[in-house]
C-alpha cells in the first residue's frame, strides 16, 4: 500500500460548505483522493461524513466551495450530471427499491462508463444475489441488500465510489465478505472513499483516513501510521 | 330467474353495458390520476379539464382540418400532454416541495379556468360528434344489441389499461419510474434525468385523460362540463382503489362501473350515491384504499 500520493488527485475538496435549511453542517472540509485509493472519512456521529458523501454526489439542498472531479467542478452541477462523469454512491441506508424485484434493482443504475463490472462477475462477488433475482428488493437480508447496493453500483463504470457505513449493523462473516469485494474492487483499479465507523475494518483495507469533525477534516492518517497514531484515533473517535 | 326478480334481461344486460362502459372512462381517468400521483405528487384536479379538451381537439380536428377520429386518437393525446408539459414546466413544478394541498388548489383553479373558457365559447349544450362508419351499426347477440362502437370503446380502454400496466410495471423505463416514486434523489444519484422523466409523466398522464375525451365524443355530446361532472365519480374511483396504485386504479374502475350498472337495475334510487357510499366504507375499514400501500 502507497503511504503518500503521487500525481493529479482523482478528486479534490476544498472549502466544502453544506447546510440543511437553516443548519450548517461541512465547514470548509478539505480532502483529496488519488487514482486507485481507498481512503476513509473516520468520524463520530454526526460529524459530517454523510453530508460529504451527499455534497460530492450534489445531492444535499445547498452546498459552496470547490469539489474537482478529473479536472471537471462539480459544485453547481446536478447529481444526475455528476453520476454521468463516473461517480457512484451506495447509501448509507442502502436504498433498495422495494417496488422493484433484486435483478430490477441490480440493472436500475445506467452505465455511465465502460470498464464497469458484467452482471456475470457481480455473480462471482455475491452468489447470493443469483439466487434472489426475482426477490422482492427489500425482502433480503440485511447483509443481501447491502451487497445488492454495492453490486448494483459496479456495473454502472463509475471509478470513484462513495460508501456510506457498508459494514454498519451486519454480521462478522458478511463483514468479511464485504471487506474481501472492496479488496478485490481495489485490485481492480476503483477508487473508493469509505465511510466506516469500525476502523479496524477500515485499517485492513485503506491507504489513509481522514478524521472529521463539527464538519471540517481535522487530520489525515496514512495507514502505515496507524498503529502509531492510536491514542491520537481513540481520542479523536471517542472509543 | 329473470322473471322471479322482476328485470327483463335487455335491462340488466344494457346496464351491464353502460356500467361496462363508464367503467372504461373511470379506469382511464384514475389510471392517469394513479400515475401522476405516484411521481409528482400532485392530485391532478385538471384532470377532468384536459380529458374534456381532448374530446374538443378531436372535433376541432374533425370540423377545421378534416382530420378523422382514428387521427384524433393520436392528435389529442399529443396535443394535450404538450400543454400539460408546459403547465408542470412552467407552473407545478415549484410546487413539489410544499403540501399536497398546494398543487390541488394550483390545478383545481387551472381547471376552473379552462371550463370557463370552454363555457364561454361553446355554451353548454354540447357538440355532436359522429360515430366513424367503420364503428356505427352493431351486434345483435341473442340476448341484447351491441353497439359495435361500445364495444371498441370497452376493448380499446382495457388495451390501454393493460399496456400502460405492463409499460410501468414490467419494463426498464417503469422501473426508472417506480424507483424514482419511491426515492427520487437517489434515481437521479445513479445518473437518471429525474426532473425531465417527471414532465413527461405528467405529459403522458394528461395524454391519457385526453385519449379517454376522444374516445367519449361519439358516445357522449362534447361539452365543456363533460370532464366536470365525471373527474367527481373518478376521484372517489381512485380513493377507493388507492392513491398511486396502477393496477387497483384500473380494477376499481371497471368493477365500480358494473356495480353502478347493477345498482341501476336493481336499486335505482341508489344508482348516484352508491360509488361514495362504497367510498366512504372503504374509507373507514382501509384508508389507504383497496390497492393501496400504507406509506
Ligand atoms: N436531512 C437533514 N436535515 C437536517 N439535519 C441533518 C440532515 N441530515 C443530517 N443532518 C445533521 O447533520 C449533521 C451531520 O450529519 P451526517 O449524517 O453527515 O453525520 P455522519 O457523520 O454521517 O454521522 P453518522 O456516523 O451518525 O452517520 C448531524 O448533526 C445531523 O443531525
Ligand atoms: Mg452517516
Amino acid at each position: 500500500m502507497r503511504e503518500t500520493a503521487v500525481g493529479q488527485p482523482l478528486l479534490s475538496v476544498k472549502n466544502l460548505h453544506a447546510w440543511y435549511g437553516e443548519s450548517h453542517i461541512l465547514h470548509g472540509a478539505e480532502f483529496e483522493i488519488y487514482p486507485g485509493e481507498v481512503v476513509t472519512l473516520l468520524g463520530r456521529n454526526g460529524a459530517g461524513k454523510t453530508t460529504t458523501l451527499k455534497s460530492i454526489m450534489g445531492i444535499v439542498p445547498k452546498r459552496t466551495g470547490s469539489i474537482i472531479f478529473e479536472g471537471t467542478e462539480l459544485i453547481d452541477l446536478p447529481s444526475n450530471r455528476i453520476a454521468r462523469l463516473g461517480i457512484a454512491f451506495c447509501p448509507e441506508e442502502r436504498g433498495i427499491f422495494a417496488s422493484l424485484d433484486v435483478e430490477e434493482n441490480l440493472l436500475l443504475p445506467p452505465q455511465v462508463k465502460n470498464g464497469g463490472l458484467t452482471v456475470d462477475q457481480i455473480f462471482e462477488l455475491f452468489p447470493n444475489l443469483k439466487e434472489r433475482l426475482r426477490s422482492q428488493g427489500t425482502k433480503l437480508s440485511g447483509g443481501e441488500q447491502q451487497m445488492l447496493a454495492i453490486a448494483r453500483i459496479l456495473r454502472t463504470g463509475a471509478q470513484l465510489l462513495l460508501l456510506d457505513e457498508p459494514t454498519e449493523g451486519l454480521a462478522p462473516v458478511i463483514i468479511q465478505q464485504i471487506g474481501a469485494t472492496i479488496r478485490r474492487l481495489k485490485e481492480r483499479g476503483f477508487t473508493i472513499l469509505l465511510v466506516e465507523q469500525n476502523f479496524r475494518f477500515a485499517s485492513t483495507l485503506a491507504d489513509r483516513h481522514y478524521v472529521m469533525e463539527h464538519g471540517r477534516i481535522i487530520d489525515m492518517i496514512p495507514n502505515a501510521h496507524l498503529a502509531a497514531n492510536m491514542d491520537k484515533l481513540h481520542d479523536y473517535l471517542g472509543v | 330467474m329473470f322473471e322471479l326478480l322482476g328485470i327483463s334481461p335487455q335491462a340488466l344486460f344494457g346496464q351491464l353495458l353502460i356500467g361496462l362502459i363508464n367503467g372504461s372512462f373511470y379506469a382511464m381517468l384514475s389510471l392517469g390520476l394513479a400515475v401522476i400521483f405516484g411521481m409528482l405528487n400532485i392530485i391532478n384536479f385538471t384532470h377532468g379539464a384536459q380529458y374534456m379538451i381532448g374530446a374538443f381537439v378531436a372535433w376541432y380536428a374533425l370540423q377545421y382540418f378534416g382530420l378523422n377520429y382514428w387521427w384524433s386518437l393520436l392528435i389529442a393525446p399529443i396535443v394535450v400532454g404538450a400543454f400539460g408539459i408546459v403547465l408542470e414546466r412552467t407552473m407545478l413544478q415549484r410546487l413539489y416541495k410544499l403540501d399536497h394541498l398546494y398543487g390541488l388548489l394550483l390545478t383545481f383553479g387551472i381547471a376552473l379556468i379552462l371550463q370557463g373558457f370552454f363555457l364561454n365559447e361553446f355554451g353548454s349544450s354540447g357538440l355532436p360528434y359522429p360515430i366513424p362508419p367503420s364503428l356505427q351499426g352493431g351486434q345483435n347477440l341473442g340476448f341484447m344489441f351491441l353497439p359495435n362502437y361500445r364495444a371498441w370503446v370497452i376493448v380499446f380502454s382495457l388495451v390501454v389499461c393493460l399496456v400502460t400496466w405492463y409499460l410501468i410495471e414490467r419494463t426498464k423505463l417503469g422501473s426508472y419510474l417506480r424507483a424514482a416514486t419511491e426515492n427520487p434523489t437517489l434515481v437521479q444519484a445513479f445518473g437518471i434525468n429525474v426532473p425531465r422523466m417527471i414532465t413527461l409523466t405528467y405529459g403522458f398522464g394528461v395524454g391519457l385523460a385526453a385519449l379517454a375525451g376522444v374516445l367519449a365524443a361519439p358516445i357522449y355530446r362534447v361539452n365543456p362540463l363533460m370532464g366536470a361532472d365525471l373527474i367527481i365519480v373518478v376521484f372517489a374511483v381512485v380513493v377507493i382503489g388507492g392513491m398511486g396504485s396502477i393496477l387497483g386504479s384500473v380494477v376499481t374502475g371497471f368493477a365500480l362501473g358494473i356495480i353502478e350498472g347493477l345498482t341501476k337495475v336493481f336499486y335505482p334510487e341508489a344508482s348516484n350515491t352508491v360509488i361514495f357510499v362504497i367510498m366512504a366504507i372503504v374509507l373507514l375499514l382501509k384508508p389507504a384504499g383497496l390497492f393501496g400501500r400504507t406509506a
